[in-house]
């Protein structure tokens, strides 16, 4: 179950930042060892931890009482947060580490605000689909919407997200 | 895995240090799991003479051993059977079992006192286990002897079979049951390790 947590990781970071994303990966494998004696007839076990991170993430927003959207501002506290950790990171290292390690924070910095600006069902697909490697018929399950839209809202947001990228790179000095 | 399929260019960045998130993330998992009690099966895998020892318990105590030419895989996926699919790696665990194995085969401790969980040996089986301790450090008995210190006097094939399939070898010294003509006989975890055994046994002690 254990080898599912890099997919864990990315759902929970994009959908609570990557600060708060600890906490959750774990509440969402500590409910996962819970259900797991009567989850035995479960065909996809990746498709049902995201399910499960998704529902642990809605927790966390309602626990936090704030809206689950981080979008809108391209300077989120999710870009912020990223580079804090980063800079933690960075700091415990030293010389040319440092310098590598913030540049790749601030990179990450860069696309996770970018997501942030998707529209929701666009992010929401993006996420699920090409970060968390869910099929377009599972991505529709959580998204509760048909395959074929859940297909086009992933396509239609990568190739946003592409845009939004190839315009902040030509802002960049 | 679906993991590790190539992200979108765009994405990638994203991925730039979840390794040791998740290296980090997963090591401190078991703790928590343990802490709210959802833990049933903890394991960890030491080094020992006789090659790695997969090492697993319960609330109970030790359930089982393992040799590595058991397969600790098929050995974890047993477990996840026949005691609980919620099992994770937490060495801490089983420290004290480490720890007398460490001294066993540094020659400074001759018996175990470690709780053990019998729950995978039954009947019999279980009856032939209880009675090996009986047989003391640097000594050794024949099937046919420990037979007949059982309610089956006579079941000397059935007390190879209960050796064979110890589930907790060198804890339960099966090692120490030999043939009758004073030849090893058999060993799950091979011939080899049963004649480092008991060689480590007969060994002047330091």
């Amino acid at each position: 179950m254990a080898a599912h947590g890099t997919v864990v990781l990315r759902v929970c970071r994009a959908l609570v930042g990557v600060q708060d994303a600890d906490d959750v990966w774990q509440e969402t494998f500590l409910a996962a060892l819970r259900a797991y004696p009567e989850s035995g007839g479960i065909r996809n076990r990746e498709a049902w931890l995201v399910t499960i991170a998704r529902n642990k993430s809605m927790d966390h927003h309602r626990r936090a009482g704030r809206l689950p959207v981080p979008s809108g501002d391209p300077q989120a506290p999710l870009a912020v947060a990223w580079t804090a950790t980063a800079g933690a990171v960075a700091a415990a290292a030293g010389g040319d580490d440092v310098v590598r390690a913030l540049e790749a924070g601030e990179d990450a910095a860069m696309v996770w605000s970018a997501v942030a600006l998707l529209p929701e069902k666009q992010r929401l697909a993006v996420v699920y689909h090409h970060l968390a490697g869910l099929r377009h018929a599972e991505v529709a399950g959580l998204l509760g919407n048909s395959e074929a839209a859940a297909r086009r809202a992933a396509a239609d947001g990568l190739k946003a997200l592409r845009v939004q990228l190839l315009g902040r790179e030509r802002e960049q000095p | 895995m679906i993991a590790n399929r190539v992200l979108p260019s765009e994405l990638l960045p994203l991925a730039v240090d979840e390794d040791g998130a998740v290296a980090r993330l997963r090591a401190a998992l078991p703790a928590a799991a343990a802490a709210a009690g959802l833990v049933d099966v903890a394991y960890r895998v030491v080094d020992s003479p006789v090659g790695q020892l997969l090492l697993a318990g319960t609330e109970v105590g030790l359930v089982r051993v393992a040799f590595s030419r058991e397969g600790h895989d098929a050995v974890l996926a047993a477990l996840a059977t026949t005691v609980s699919p919620r099992i994770l790696r937490a060495p801490s665990r089983l420290d004290a079992a480490a720890r007398e194995l460490d001294e066993y085969f540094g020659g400074r401790r001759h018996s175990f006192d470690l709780p053990l969980d019998f729950r995978l040996a039954n009947g019999f089986r279980r009856e032939v286990l209880a009675h090996l301790p009986e047989i003391g450090y640097g000594h050794t008995a024949s099937y046919a002897a420990v037979a007949a210190l059982t309610s089956s006097p006579r079941a000397v094939r059935a007390v190879g079979t209960a050796c064979a399939r110890n589930p907790l070898p060198l804890v339960v010294p099966c090692h120490r049951v030999i043939r009758s003509d004073g030849s090893q006989g058999a060993y799950l975890g091979g011939p080899d390790a049963k004649a480092l055994l008991l060689a480590l046994e007969a060994a002047p002690q330091p």
